[in-house]
């Protein structure tokens, strides 16, 4: 343990300074990469974690999905979309199962997990028969398994989380490159 | 210099180098596959009811029926970085009230490991064919497509429509039997 605090020891002032400031500079790259990242893929969310097994044996908990929303791209059946619902603050990932597009480009879907006996209206709020564009966060494009357990055993142990956080803030302080 | 803390942290981050770079590699000798593939659809029996839609506002939608039949032979698509094919039966045509309707009426999960023949004789819908309206009855244009989702490992989403449609015309007369 003692080794581990030696490189803290030798460093004077402006050594511990610049120690804090490359590691303000890793989280606000990690926000600039997120935002960019919203920005390229037109989606409010570009990347999420699938919660729920409604999606399996496609998707399970855990898995990273990354997703796009071009305003041009049009939705289409069997895709895989990623919604809202008033009243509800998890998003769902679902599939596609009917769509109707009007003549004035206004389109209205219904959705249905794999997994799931019966369509999605039960899910949508009440009274709510379709699904429009703008309940649209975005459409699953890539899939990466498994990664996004990290930031489920985070979100239902808080204590994991505090101590991944102190650990990483700890290693960037004290270790010089 | 070699404790058991450095250890165990050289060993874990060499772990998950490896790992990424087994699913990246996984992810690009598959990236620009063409998972394209002939299949054959016929329809046996159609026919058109007018009934209501208790499902959504209760009004009375034309609710189309068919009896097809079904094959394609899937099995090239599978390579090591396919999980799972999902594959789903689309009915797609026009209306005076939407320039574009679509509605799966059946769709499969093939895993990796299952029998990817397909060869499906009188086959039912496995979803209500329900109109957004009356737009089915003497319907001369609508059009079965078999479409499949992809899904790898890890790696993208391609969503492909086969090549081999069918064409049909729903019956100028609403069916009020049973069947």
């Amino acid at each position: 343990m003692d080794s581990l605090f030696d490189d803290l020891k030798r460093m004077n002032k402006r050594q511990f300074l610049y120690q804090v400031l490359s590691f303000g500079m890793i989280v606000s790259s990690a926000l600039m990469i997120w935002k960019g990242l919203m920005v390229v893929t037109g989606s409010e969310s570009p990347i999420v974690v699938v919660l729920s097994g409604s999606m399996e044996p496609a998707f399970h908990r855990g898995d990273l999905l990354f997703l796009t929303n071009f305003e041009q791209d049009p939705i289409r059946v069997g895709e895989i979309v990623v919604f809202k619902v008033e009243g509800r603050d998890i998003p769902i990932v679902h599939r596609v199962l009917k769509l109707h597009e009007r003549d004035n480009g206004t389109v209205k879907f219904l959705t249905k997990g794999d997994n799931n006996s019966v369509d999605d209206r039960g899910l949508y709020a009440p009274g709510q028969l379709w699904l429009t564009k703008k309940d649209i966060v975005g459409r699953a494009r890539g899939l990466l398994p498994y990664v996004g357990m990290v930031t489920i055993y985070m979100n239902e142990y808080p204590k994991v989380k505090y101590m991944l956080l102190a650990g990483l803030a700890g290693y960037v302080l004290i270790h010089r490159e | 210099m070699h404790s058991a803390f450095t250890r165990s942290h050289a060993l874990a981050a060499y772990t998950v180098s490896v790992l990424a770079g087994l699913t990246f590699a996984c992810f690009v000798t598959t990236a620009f596959r063409d998972y394209n593939a002939d299949t054959t659809i016929n329809t046996v029996t159609v026919l058109v009811r007018n009934v209501p839609d208790y499902s959504a506002l209760r009004e009375k939608n034309d609710m189309g029926f068919m009896i097809f039949d079904l094959k394609a032979d899937l099995r090239p698509l599978f390579n090591w970085n396919v999980k799972q094919l999902f594959i789903y039966l689309t009915a797609e045509y026009e209306t005076p009230n939407n320039k574009l309707n679509q509605v799966v009426i059946w769709d499969k999960i093939i895993q990796r490991g299952e029998n990817a023949l397909l060869d499906h004789k009188n086959i039912r819908p496995k979803y209500y064919f329900w109109d957004d309206g009356n737009g089915l009855r003497g319907n001369k244009n609508v059009t079965l497509t078999l479409s499949w989702n992809v899904i790898p490992n890890a790696g993208h989403l391609p969503n492909v429509v086969s090549t081999g449609s069918h064409q049909f015309s729903f019956p100028d007369e609403y069916t009020t039997t049973k069947m």
